[in-house]
């Protein structure tokens, strides 16, 4: 048998013998309550899954047996039959006999020659005790073909030779594993691949001989079934060459006599299960002994008593290795995750009568067992997502020119000390259009507005809470939650998700998450003598801005400052500022000199911090803080600095929420948001420049602007405390834009006036003077909005506020508006 | 200190001591997990005014609360250093910043009275209840409610605000 094979039964061996201790005691349970449905399940599903795993390894006999133990249970569970102390007992002995088995297996590596007969037909006779119809029976046979395996499936076809013409077509057809498909007809298929090896095995068995009449047929029907199956989903593409490779020249019969006789050390002691707690509180031991560890090589650096110095240096060392060590009993493949997946995939396949291959890249990546845990769902959640939503059925492929069968992709791999994991497929990709007509009718985004958004933009929006593009719901997804929560998740844990997509061509998902929380690279930067931590995963870049010249990029509007950074506006936030720690503004003694300035993302969007100073980046132990400083929103945590000093670790998305840089949940989705690197869809926009008060340069959407009028100040009217002309043969109302920015003092004696139309509705906007009219490709900034601003732009090399007609006017008339208006017709 | 109990208490329980400014106070040591100097502190910005700040012990981060500004105390004249009673809340650590410590009290049952109700607002909500010693009185802190982060600013603004409306309401009758 092969090594591969040999882990794989090892596993299943821990697996099942610990399902079984756990059944003795749901068994005992489930007599003294025999009702009790969730018990039952329990059992159902413990004795499902051992006997799925064991049709997969090929143990026939311990199959048989918990496959008529099962059927029993079904028919328990389904209430047929009620449970009583005989049918217990024959389960138990049935446990009993797995029991058996799988000691024999671990013994000598073969089943052994009982094959429990008289068991299997007292379990048998229990079940049949009651009517046993036939659509009963024909129910347990599709129960136990939904377990098969495709791979099991091909295995068999080639055993058996009942080559079902259109498996090894299929076969031939996918790449995958053509040589499998070949092997059916081959004359000698123990030369083959593993699974003739395992073939070989079952023929030479003498119990395979002995079979009873029941459990051929049930394997027949397996076969039929399988081959079914696997026209659906053919294997992924590693586990058949896998095989191949690593048994090529296996020779079957000599394998078996060959199996390891000899006593081998139980498995079930080789390894053993830990609390997942017991082990976070190892790992935060060891993050305290390398804390002290630091101490000390701070404290001997100037000793020259070499047998300390020795000494230090083993303990430094043995330090390094207890840390990576107890970091490694964490780590876990991600094919722990990943496994799952083909079978989710074949299931949504199967009810949407699409055909899905799934490839996986990376399997061994490793990764902590609470990310693993936390992405679980998440992952689950978008790979049932591209099999239900992304992949079109076999006929809509073809008409698109497109292989029948869909393909999705799993990769993760390292990158920078994250794992990147990629969940592709080459489905349909996103229809932008019908997002775009959902955000709308969802309202989530006027019209305009929804026109407006750039592809990537309208991309990102299935994220947005309550959001789903499926036509109709399937039990599988579309109800409309879900990617907001995968998104929300994976945020959690400090990752992010990236979506691509090509209308035609598919979907890529790319999640980035980092390999550890416990431990955790950060910046360390200081304001006022306090270090604060800035994990490296919010970290974009680090700028230092000299002064002294004119043109620094600095910009200010009205007291907001920004950095142009290679022709983008950066917001700044002042971190004393944002933590209250200075009142005053940073301009005094800093803009002279220089600044440190931070440059961090947070839910895509960039910010720069103002800090004092920059020091070194460090591996920080993330402590959680107390209750009474926990809902501080800009920490995430603290740390303890190799000088025994608390440290606090910033939270970018708190400090940038607190900041009212990164808005919460539909505001994000409201303004103009920010672009991402390198999908710069900013578009033409013509405006019309005017100057009003303190404020240096305002843009209106030229859109909005009717016509330009000058009034002189005497034909000015009052009608319910607002400023009213006569125009038209109406009254047009008038709004002070340099008094409703701030400045009072405002007078003169023609008022130029921007006439505007809002609802329907004529406005006149006061201004001091017009300066231009342009049409420019508009980089918004939201960051700074605030009332009657919708961002800020460069326009002409100047900084322009881009101004929002409508809620100034709302804010400013607030519905007074149309009263004004109708009682001035009045008058 | 030498505050001993000098009857035969029939159900007693151990406290250790504190002063807080010229209040006497009392824990149960079974809350207490240790007692130690003053530690230097990292202080959380944005934080309650009551949190002094982040104290390592042993790797372990811990807030530490600082009594005197809970009730509302005038801050002490600076030359002595608070010490440290570590304590143990609702599964969590936290240091409890007070002026002085005192000896372990032995406390019985007959001596404890509900806390009065003319204590002001402030003091009561910490103050669970009194054990009468000889000479002095021994406030029970209800730790829990000490440390209690919703406690925080805003209520203990309130009340405080309260009480002032309250004294001021008896110093205009009494001046009637």
């Amino acid at each position: 048998m092969s090594n591969e094979q040999d882990e794989i039964i090892q596993e299943f061996l821990i697996e099942a013998f610990e399902s079984l201790d756990q059944l003795d005691q749901d068994f005992v349970a489930l007599e003294s309550n025999p009702t009790d449905t969730d018990i039952l399940n329990k059992i159902f599903r413990a004795i499902h899954t051992i006997k799925g795993t064991c049709g997969f390894l090929g143990l026939q006999t311990l199959e048989a047996v918990a496959h008529i133990g099962e059927s029993l249970l079904d028919e328990l569970r389904s209430g047929r039959i009620s449970v009583t102390p005989d049918i217990a007992t024959a389960l138990l002995e049935m446990v009993d006999a797995i029991r058996a088995i799988l000691t024999k297996i671990e013994t000598t590596g073969a089943e052994g020659q009982d094959s429990f007969g008289p068991l299997r037909g007292r379990l048998q006779a229990l079940k049949d005790g009651e009517a046993l119809s036939d659509e009963l029976g024909g129910e347990a046979c599709t129960n136990s073909q939904v377990e098969h395996d495709p791979k099991e499936g091909q295995r068999e076809e080639c055993s058996i030779e009942t080559s079902v013409d259109e498996l090894s077509e299929n076969v031939d057809e996918s790449s995958s594993a053509p040589a499998n498909g070949e092997g059916g007809s081959s004359e000698q298929p123990s030369e083959d691949t593993a699974n003739h090896d395992l073939i070989a095995e079952i023929l030479a068995s003498p119990d395979f001989q002995q079979e009873e009449p029941v459990a051929e047929q049930e394997m027949m029907g397996a076969v039929m079934e399988a081959s079914s199956s696997a026209e659906e989903i053919p294997p992924s593409a590693e586990l058949p060459q896998e095989e191949v490779s690593s048994s090529a020249s296996a020779d079957a019969a000599e394998d078996k006599e060959s199996a390891p006789q000899a006593a081998r050390a139980s498995v079930t002691e080789s390894s053993l299960r830990v609390d997942v707690g017991l082990l976070d509180k190892v790992m935060n031991l060891v993050g305290e002994l390398v804390l002290a560890r630091n101490q000390i090589l701070q404290f001997t650096k100037n000793e020259t008593d070499t047998a300390l110095l020795g000494t230090c240096q083993r303990l430094n060392l043995i330090t390094s290795e207890l840390q990576e060590g107890v970091m490694k009993t964490r780590m876990q493949p991600i094919a722990n995750v990943w496994n799952k997946f083909p079978r989710v995939v074949r299931d949504v396949a199967r009810s949407c009568g699409k055909d899905i291959r799934v490839e996986m890249e990376g399997k061994d990546t490793e990764l902590d067992k609470t990310i693993l845990e936390a992405i679980k769902d998440p992952l689950t959640h978008i790979v049932r997502n591209s099999a239900d939503h992304g992949i079109e059925s076999p006929e809509m492929r073809e008409k698109a020119g497109k292989n029948r069968q869909g393909l999705l992709q799993l990769r993760a791999f390292h990158e920078g000390g994250h794992v990147i994991i990629e969940i592709a497929d080459d489905g349909a990709g996103l229809n932008i259009e019908r997002i775009r007509t959902k955000a709308v009718e969802k309202g989530i985004y006027s019209h305009e507005k929804a026109s407006r958004l750039s592809e990537a933009e309208v991309q990102r929006l299935i994220f947005h809470p309550g959001f789903s593009t499926a036509e109709k719901v399937t039990n599988v997804s579309g109800r409309g939650v879900g990617m907001d929560v995968v998104r929300s998740n994976i945020e959690k844990i400090g990752g992010s998700v990236e979506i691509q997509s090509q209308e035609g061509a598919g979907t890529t998902l790319k999640i980035k998450i980092p390999l550890t929380l416990a431990i955790v690279p950060a910046l360390i930067i200081s304001c006022q003598e306090q270090r604060f931590a800035i994990p490296q995963v919010s970290l974009i870049e680090l700028l230092r801005v000299e002064h002294g010249s004119g043109n620094s990029g600095l910009e200010e509007i009205r007291g907001a400052l920004f950095y142009r950074l290679r022709g983008n506006l950066l917001p700044l936030v002042d971190l004393r500022r944002e933590l209250g720690m200075k009142q005053e503004d940073i301009q005094e003694e800093e803009r002279r000199t220089a600044l440190n300035i931070v440059v961090v993302r947070a839910e895509n969007k960039d910010f720069g911090l103002i800090v004092e100073s920059v020091h070194d980046t460090e591996e920080i132990v993330v402590k959680p803080l107390g209750r009474q400083v926990k809902n501080i929103p800009v920490f995430a945590g603290a740390t303890i600095m190799g000088d025994g000093k608390v440290a606090l670790i910033l939270d970018i998305l708190g400090l940038g929420r607190e900041a009212g840089i990164v808005h919460e949940g539909r505001e994000t989705q409201d303004g103009f948001d920010e672009q991402e690197d390198g999908e710069e869809t900013s578009e033409k926009q013509s405006l019309l420049l005017v100057r009003s008060g303190t404020t240096s340069q305002l843009g209106i959407p030229i859109g909005r602007v009717d016509r330009l009028e000058e009034f002189s100040r005497e034909v000015v009217e009052y009608a319910s405390g607002h400023e009213v002309v006569q125009y038209r043969d109406g009254i047009l109302p008038l709004l002070n834009l340099p008094r409703f920015f701030g400045n009072e003092h405002f007078s003169t004696n023609t008022y130029s006036v921007v006439v505007c139309t809002v609802d329907g509705q004529q406005v006149g906007l006061i201004v001091e003077s017009i300066l231009d009219i342009l049409e420019d490709s508009l980089d918004l900034h939201d960051a700074h909005a605030r009332r009657g601003i919708s961002g800020s732009a460069v326009v002409q090399g100047k900084v322009t506020d881009i101004l929002d007609v409508a809620t100034i006017l709302q804010s400013e008339f607030e519905g007074s508006l149309e009263s004004s208006i109708s009682r001035g017709m009045e008058a | 200190m030498a505050i001993k109990n000098q009857e035969l208490p029939t159900e007693t329980t151990q406290l250790a001591t504190f002063f807080v400014g010229d209040l006497f106070f009392g824990i149960n040591v079974m809350q207490v997990q240790e007692i130690i100097r003053y530690q230097e502190m990292t202080p959380v910005p944005l934080s309650s005014s009551i949190v002094e700040g982040l104290i390592n012990l042993r790797g372990q981060i811990i807030t530490a609360i600082d009594l005197r500004k809970r009730l509302r105390l005038s801050q002490g004249n600076g030359e002595q250093k608070p010490m440290n009673v570590v304590v143990g809340v609702n599964e969590e650590v936290v240091s409890l910043l007070v002026d002085q410590i005192g000896d372990v009290v032995e406390v019985s049952q007959s001596q404890y009275e509900e806390a009065p109700d003319t204590l002001d607002p402030i003091s009561r909500s910490v103050v669970s209840g009194v054990f009468k010693l000889d000479g002095s009185l021994l406030l029970l802190l209800d730790v829990e409610a000490a440390v209690k982060e919703e406690m925080f600013d805003s209520h203990l603004d309130k009340s405080h605000a309260h009480f002032q409306e309250a004294l001021g309401g008896l110093a205009s009758e009494a001046l009637r």
